[in-house]
């Protein structure tokens, strides 16, 4: 599919649909977002475990340079290797290397059906192990979404589903595909859950029963939100096998902080939305807030992770950046920038800080 | 033209008075974005979106920005329609933004003389004064009936108004003499078994201009089984007033109100608008900082329903027997009704229980007509043109018959009907006469 960069993500989703393909990044802002949008962040979506990012269906680009040049990069080819990858540096840069004008998309055929199902546990590391045994048992579901204890709290009182709030997570499992296949491993799933002592499995028999089981989630940011006036959501990722330790170290460091974190976010691909509810006005919590932050990237790191699973450096995290790439990595991403944008016009201030380390949340 | 003094008052003015919690409650996510009708409309303009107000409205209070003509041009743009708050995942009460802001800009600011007078007397000396609105409607009926009306369009003279006001002039529904006007009920008996003891919220508009609109609100509940109490000394909900910049005389119209309903001992108060009964709701917060007024406007609120949802309650569709001839019935949201009271479900359901009425739901029936009050005649522009795509979903419907549940969402679909030419082909009715006129 050929778009131009305004086109709103879900546009395109429900054009694909309408003609029996499917074109799976489904980020959480589909409604408004837009392609160029998604495309000059990389972004993700509930189906990116099993159906990869933006990245992943990004064929061809026109591109405006900064010097006004305009040049087409990849194309409607399986194959092509002429020259550097451009598509691919373009995917995720930020709008600091040229503006994205068209783009061509991959479309793929769409799934014959989808099952629902939800799991509850007492024991994080319980529902982490669900998390890598579902794989090692070479089933890729579309959807593994994950939710903690604070975050099953702050829904439940706000939307009052009867979610047990003393449940230390819950996981929501989509698998799509060939009915007979969706059900052999809906079924091993399923499985997999009991046997790690899951308190609760329930799969949807309809549509409706379906979307039910999918309110925790799609409420988690809300409930989160409603709790202060300022809500700020980050998106540390690690690898699958750290999850559990990566959200226990993060309630380790909001105690440190006495801060409210709630962490919700894609337990198949690792990446965690740790959100706090706070109120910018507070100067000395948000400075908390910040450090609190700063620690949760180390430990992300640390850990074989990263600083953004998909929402991008742009400047709130520009200052982190280095603790990802080292500097050496810095260098050559900013001899790329100089080299197609020498003026700095294009989106200056993002991805590169002036200086390291300062400042996730507090503003000037 | 606002002058540089004026522009400081208001700027002070929004510093002491804007919620500052309701304004950082924005995290600036874009969800409201798809809903607002008036952002979609501008061409995906960011300074007509929720998120762009209210970023405008913050920047007003932080001393970032100047409240100049483009910031008063951003908030006289936006319809009120509320769109923006179901679908907002931080809960920000967008409409009391507005409204406050809209008051702030009023009260501080000197209107051209012609405004001053016209507002004077619509705000002061007309809604106000349930006579008096009556008189007003008296000479409109005079006009009407007198042969005027040929008169005035004969010459042309309604070629001097905008476009959409000489449209609107021809469809505005027969003026009732003042006979009928005058001679109200204060309490009717169910007629069928009594189950209910209710309020009926009559309307300052409802009851004039609508005066069949309201009887036949009655006759609906009686057949319900329920018995209605018509109280005298209930005036305008001040609606108009509240969105226009004019919260305390609406403060006062809701403290009569609120009276007029006190002692009644009933289960309900039952309203036919749904501008007037999202107004009527919001009087806990118009009077959140009156410590004589607060708890009983809760206590009002708590009885507010629509006649809609009573009606679906009580099973009416199900107990009386609903017939029209084979007709497509297509229904429009008002949109203080369904994003304010919430009510979306039951007159649908209403519709769809009328045996030979063939429902078509249009699509996008939740987006606002672009009526709003007085919208359509001070936004002309903005209004025609979303009137524009709401009459080409009601045409993909193949309706003859277009339902809605407010008199202001009703005239303009029937203005739509009138500029689109199809007035032999479609009408353009209230919920409640479609649903008497059904009744065996
Ligand atoms: C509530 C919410 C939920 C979200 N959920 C997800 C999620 O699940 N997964 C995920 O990955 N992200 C998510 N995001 C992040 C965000 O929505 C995505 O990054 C999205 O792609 C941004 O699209 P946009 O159209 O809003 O872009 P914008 O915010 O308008 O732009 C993003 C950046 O891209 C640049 N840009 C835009 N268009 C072009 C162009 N044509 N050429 C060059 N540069 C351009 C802009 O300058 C800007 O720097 C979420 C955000 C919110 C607010
Ligand atoms: S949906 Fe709510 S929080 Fe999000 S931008 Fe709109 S008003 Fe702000
Ligand atoms: S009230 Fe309606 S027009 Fe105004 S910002 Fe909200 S959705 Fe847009």
């Amino acid at each position: 599919m050929t778009v131009q960069p305004g086109a709103i993500t879900l546009d395109i989703i429900n054009m694909a649909e309408a003609n029996g393909l499917f074109y799976p990044p489904d980020p959480g802002s589909m409604k408004s977002s837009t392609i160029g949008g998604n495309i000059s962040e990389n972004s993700g979506g509930l189906r990116g475990l099993k159906y990869g990012v933006t990245r992943d269906y990004v064929m061809g680009l026109e591109i405006v340079l900064a010097n006004g040049d305009i040049i087409r990069t990849g194309g409607k080819l399986a194959k092509d290797v002429a020259g550097y990858d451009l598509t691919r540096l373009y995917v995720g840069a930020e709008g600091t290397l040229g503006i994205i004008t068209e783009a061509i998309l991959k479309l793929v055929p769409k799934p014959e059906t989808k099952k629902t199902m939800l799991a509850l546990y007492e024991d994080l590391e319980a529902a982490a192990r669900t998390v890598s045994k579902i794989i090692a048992n070479r089933i890729i579901p579309a959807t593994l979404e994950f939710l903690d204890q604070p975050t099953i709290a702050a829904v439940e009182d706000y939307v009052k589903i009867g979610l047990p709030t003393e449940a230390k997570a819950v996981l929501l499992i989509e698998q799509d595909g060939s009915p007979e296949q969706v059900d052999r491993d809906i079924l091993k799933i399923e499985e997999i859950c009991k046997s790690e002592q899951a308190v609760s499995v329930q799969v949807a028999k309809t549509t409706e029963e379906a979307e039910a089981l999918t309110t925790a989630r799609r409420w988690a940011l809300s409930a989160i939100a409603r709790i202060k006036p300022t809500t700020i959501l980050e998106d540390a990722t690690v690898p699958r096998s750290e999850i559990a330790r990566m959200v226990r170290a993060i309630n380790e460091i909001g105690a440190k902080y006495n801060l409210q974190i709630c962490t919700f976010g894609h337990s198949g691909d690792g990446n965690l939305h740790p959100t706090v509810p706070t109120d910018a006005r507070n100067r000395e919590e948000m400075e908390r807030v910040e450090k609190a932050f700063e620690e949760i990237f180390i430990k992300a790191v640390e850990f074989g992770g990263t600083i953004t699973g998909e929402h991008g450096v742009g400047v709130m995290k520009a200052p982190y950046l280095e603790l990802k790439l080292g500097e050496a990595g810095i260098a050559a991403m900013k001899a790329i920038k100089a080299g197609l944008d020498p003026n700095n016009i294009m989106n200056p201030g993002k991805m590169f800080a002036k200086d390291t380390r300062k400042r996730v949340v507090v503003g000037k | 033209m606002t002058t540089v003094q004026e522009q400081q008052t208001i700027q002070t003015e929004f510093k002491n008075r804007m919620n500052e919690d309701e304004l950082l409650n924005c995290m600036r996510c874009g969800f409201c974005l798809p809903s607002c009708p008036t952002y979609i409309e501008s061409g995906f303009k960011e300074s007509h979106s929720p998120r762009g107000r209210i970023a405008l409205m913050k920047a007003v209070v932080d001393g970032l920005i100047e409240p100049d003509e483009d910031f008063e041009k951003s908030l006289n743009q936006c319809l009120g329609c509320r769109a923006c708050e179901p679908v907002c995942p931080s809960g920000v009460n967008y409409g009391h933004l507005l409204e406050e802001a809209r008051d702030i800009i009023n009260q501080n600011k000197k209107h051209s003389l012609p405004v001053r007078t016209v507002r004077k007397v619509v705000f002061d000396g007309l809604f106000p004064h349930q006579n008096r609105m009556r008189t007003a409607m008296g000479l409109l009926g005079f006009y009407q009936r007198s042969g005027l009306q040929k008169v005035a369009r004969g010459t042309g003279i309604m070629k001097l108004f905008p476009e959409s006001l000489a449209t609107m002039e021809r469809v505005l529904p027969k003026v009732p003499s003042m006979k009928e006007m005058k001679n109200r009920p204060e309490f009717l008996p169910a007629e069928a078994p009594k189950t209910k003891r209710v309020a009926f919220f009559t309307g300052c508009l409802m009851d004039t201009m609508f005066l069949e609109t309201n009887n036949a609100t009655m006759k609906l509940l009686q057949l319900a089984g329920c018995e209605i109490v018509i109280p005298k000394g209930q005036n305008c909900c001040g609606a108009l007033h509240g969105h226009s910049g004019e919260k305390s005389g609406s403060k006062d119209l809701a403290r009569k109100n609120i009276q007029a309903f006190e002692d009644l001992d009933v289960d309900y108060i039952i309203t036919n608008a749904g501008g007037c009964g999202a107004f009527l709701v919001d009087y806990d917060h118009l009077l959140k900082d009156d410590p004589v007024w607060k708890d009983r406007a809760i206590d009002f609120k708590n009885k507010i329903k629509d006649i809609t949802q009573i009606l679906y309650e009580v099973d009416f569709h199900k107990k009386v027997k609903l017939e029209l001839p084979y007709q497509i019935v297509t229904y429009q949201d008002s949109c203080h009704l369904r994003n304010v009271m919430k009510t979306a479900a039951a007159p649908r359901a209403l519709l769809q229980a009328i045996e030979g009425a063939d429902y078509k739901e249009m699509k996008d029936a939740d987006r606002c007509c672009g009526s709003a009050g007085i919208y359509n005649i001070v936004e002309s522009e903005m209004s025609m043109q979303i009137l524009d795509y709401k009459m080409e979903q009601t045409k993909a419907t193949h309706a003859t018959t277009v339902v809605s549940a407010n008199p202001g969402c009703l005239l303009q679909m029937k203005l739509g009907i009138e500029r689109e030419g199809l007035s032999d082909k479609m009408r353009a009715v209230h919920i409640v006469d479609l649903l008497q006129e059904a009744v065996k």
